[in-house]
């Protein structure tokens, strides 16, 4: 019989080995990315549109298509999701209804973007008639980051100690006073942290915006206007082999902006944590 | 003296389980009311339903009627705002909110739409100076006031509750965290509030209880065993089970 002090060693080597893995593939991808894009980013390759199907020039339309998208989608979806949670975690009782609606927003943040797109495509796009448009594509991105917003939020908001809020209440504060001036402020660091969360995953999206907000080169000047965000512009250019290079190129911007949000939502949080704690 | 506060034929529960049993028990205005009994006894219930803090839980049923100034403040259409300003409360654990010193004392009187800022610094040079604070803080008004030591912390907590000028203040041990100094602190600060204030205090400590009580409650499983004045129950005792409580042979 082996001892367990052998074991020890073994299981620690072996979880080792694990993380190194997951490590160096994360930094294998980025480093294969950067190196095959960063030649070709400059600030032409930022600031001018593309030309003959993005052969040459630019992705300044994408970067802007990106943005708009995004921001779209996020100005929906946080006041839904955010009010979502709060209704869950303060005016309801744990019931069979409130666990079939969280049970629904688990299942809907297990939903393939695809199907997302699908169904925005046959509801915004044809059925509303609002066409192949940044609005039917950041309202189906909001659909789909919901369940990300709700959830953490929501865990966020349940995890502000009870007594914050018998204090607010002992104190002749109105349900809704306590929420705003002690359960909001305590949680804003893991509400903030859902948003940013659906930000990133309204970047990086494409199948949704293929099917809703469509692939036009342009800088958008409307709502109701189609746009190509940086997701789908990497995917035409290396699917329909147009350029590798500016592939790799646009691959790298998408790449480096996910991780300045990530760290910009790590400050976030540290700063809102020191504030409000 | 006129009674404050009657309570009769009081029941709660917890979903099926029965908390308080058929408490009747009149409380005196500008009087120190102690409520002692062993964990479980259904103090803090007791306590929790006078200023209707039990109704946030879920599945709560109460019996009974509860009358402040003579008026029933279970009866329909009580603002509970309204019911919690009159009845302030101070809890177990000293729980600053996480803002300033100054910011904590006024939440409750800005929630009460108290906006001048005059009439608020006064409040909380007041209500400090009530709480045997003032002198300790009064340099640091703006600082956090979760940095305070714990014996601070609870005494800001009681000049906070004092901020909303209610009449009843509830204490819930109060001094349960904190040592012999800081206990002594706050019960010099009771001493002086009760001329102001009905002041109903749950202790774990018999002993504060027959110093600083006037009238005495011994609770036990949800009943109210016995009532009477410090003195009385803490000389000869009418009942064997407070006897046994407050001699220390069982609880």
């Amino acid at each position: 019989m082996l001892k367990p002090i052998f074991w020890e060693q073994v299981m620690k080597k072996i979880l080792f080995v694990g993380t190194a893995i997951t490590v160096f593939i994360l930094f294998f991808i980025i480093f294969y990315i950067l190196k095959n894009g960063l030649a070709v980013v400059d600030m032409e390759f930022l600031l001018s549109s593309p030309k003959d199907f993005g052969r040459a020039g630019g992705i300044f339309p994408c970067i802007v298509g990106t943005i708009v998208l995004s921001l779209v989608a996020i100005i929906i979806a946080t006041p839904l999701g955010v009010g979502t949670s709060i209704y869950l975690s303060e005016y309801t009782r744990e019931s069979k209804l409130t666990s079939i609606i969280r049970f629904g927003t688990d299942c809907l943040a297990g939903i393939p973007s695809i199907i997302f797109g699908l169904f925005g495509f046959v509801l915004f796009v044809v059925y509303l008639g609002l066409g192949w448009s940044i609005l039917s594509g950041g309202l189906t991105i909001a659909f789909m980051i919901l369940p990300t917003i709700i959830r953490t939020s929501e865990e966020a908001i349940k995890s502000v100690p009870d007594y914050y809020r018998e204090v607010s209440l002992s104190l002749g504060g109105t349900k809704w006073q306590t929420i705003v001036k002690v359960v909001l402020p305590s949680a804003l660091p893991g509400i903030v942290t859902g948003i940013i969360l659906g930000v990133a995953r309204s970047i990086e999206e494409t199948a949704i915006v293929i099917f809703t907000a469509g692939s036009v080169l342009r800088i958008p000047t409307s709502l109701f206007d189609s746009c190509r965000t940086m997701s789908v512009h990497f995917y035409i250019l290396a699917r329909e082999g147009i350029s590798m290079e500016n592939a790799y190129g646009t691959a790298t911007i998408l790449i480096i902006t996910i991780l300045l949000i990530n760290a910009f939502a790590y400050w976030l949080m540290h700063r809102l944590m020191a504030k409000y704690s | 003296m006129e009674d404050k506060i009657i309570i009769k034929d009081l029941n709660l529960y917890f979903d099926t389980h029965h908390v308080l049993k058929s408490i009747n028990l009149n409380i005196k205005a500008n009087e120190i009311l102690s409520i002692i009994g062993p964990a479980n006894s259904g103090k803090t219930s007791f306590l929790r339903t006078l200023n209707r803090l039990n109704d946030i839980t879920s599945a709560v049923k109460i019996s009974g009627e509860i009358l402040l100034d003579g008026m029933d403040i279970y009866k329909k259409g009580i603002s509970l705002p309204w019911l919690r300003r009159k009845v302030g409360m101070v809890f177990a654990l000293p729980v600053p909110l996480p803002r300033s010193i100054f910011e904590n004392i006024v939440y409750g009187p800005r929630l009460n739409g108290v906006t001048s800022k005059d009439r608020l610094e006064e409040l909380v040079e007041k209500t400090l100076k009530s709480a045997f604070l003032w002198d300790e803080v009064k340099d640091r008004l703006h600082t956090s006031g979760t940095k305070l030591s714990g014996g601070q912390q609870q005494r800001l907590c009681i000049a906070r509750s004092l901020a909303l000028e209610p009449e009843v203040i509830l204490l819930d041990e109060p001094c349960s965290g904190l040592d012999p100094l800081s206990t002594s602190k706050i019960e010099e600060a009771l001493y002086e509030l009760k001329k102001q204030y009905t002041i109903v205090l749950v202790t774990n400590n018999t002993k504060q209880a027959a110093r600083v009580g006037d009238n005495v409650a011994f609770f036990l499983m949800g009943d109210m065993i016995e009532y009477g004045s410090s003195e009385h129950i803490f000389t000869v005792p009418n009942d064997k089970r407070t006897e046994d409580y407050i001699t220390g042979r069982f609880g």
